[in-house]
């Protein structure tokens, strides 16, 4: 079923679950899966926190305005403020990993 | 913009919303999936969210660190740790969420 071996895409985590709930489309499992990164997304979005125990939180980190310069010309160009999404590794997750 | 973090019960409530599982079911299957993220990561996976991220693990060498209060060298043990990569589809909802409140 791996295509890839040290990869899991969407479509993997979907399969695994519906394999998991047989009560459950797999059709379901995949809206179920995109209700929950969807709603991360939003929360993001309109500028709040997600912190999911365990795993990590989510978060955005602005970036001021600044003065870039083209690397190939030399030339100087306004950078405009921007404002990019963060992720830091829950402390259970880390230690897991770490083990 | 709203001050508010959201959590695990929130993510089960969007999907009893948007799904129609039972409320009981929505927080099972959140539980669930986040297991099975952090099971992939833990087993040294790539985790590939197609329009959401991409979480990759990396083993980071012993390198010499420093105490920031006493000036102290200490060693960092090698490690494993999780890089978090955006797509291109999770940035720009943010930029553009941020233009519309800023404005």
């Amino acid at each position: 079923m791996k295509v890839h071996g040290d990869v899991m895409i969407k479509s993997e985590l979907v399969q695994i679950i519906a394999d998991r709930n047989p009560h459950l489309y797999q059709r379901d499992v995949e809206n179920i899966v995109n209700a929950i990164l969807d709603e991360i997304t939003e929360t993001l979005a309109s500028g709040n926190r997600v912190e999911l125990r365990g795993f990590g939180a989510f978060s955005i980190k602005n970036r001021p305005p600044r003065e870039g310069r083209n690397p190939r010309t030399g030339e100087t160009v306004q950078v405009e403020e921007k404002w990019v999404p963060f992720f830091k590794t829950g402390k259970e997750l880390r230690e897991r990993l770490n083990k | 913009m709203t001050d508010k973090t959201l959590t695990r019960s929130d993510l089960s409530e969007a999907v009893y919303r948007k799904v129609g599982l039972s409320r009981t079911e929505s927080a099972l299957l959140v539980e669930m999936i986040i297991d099975e993220i952090c099971d992939a990561i833990v087993r040294g996976e790539t985790v590939k969210l197609s329009s959401f991220a991409t979480f990759q693990v990396r083993s980071k060498n012993e390198r010499i660190g420093r105490n920031p209060k006493t000036g102290e060298e200490v060693p960092i043990t090698p490690r494993r740790v999780v890089t978090f990569k955006a797509s291109n589809v999770l940035k720009n909802h943010v930029i553009e969420g941020f233009r519309r409140n800023a404005r």
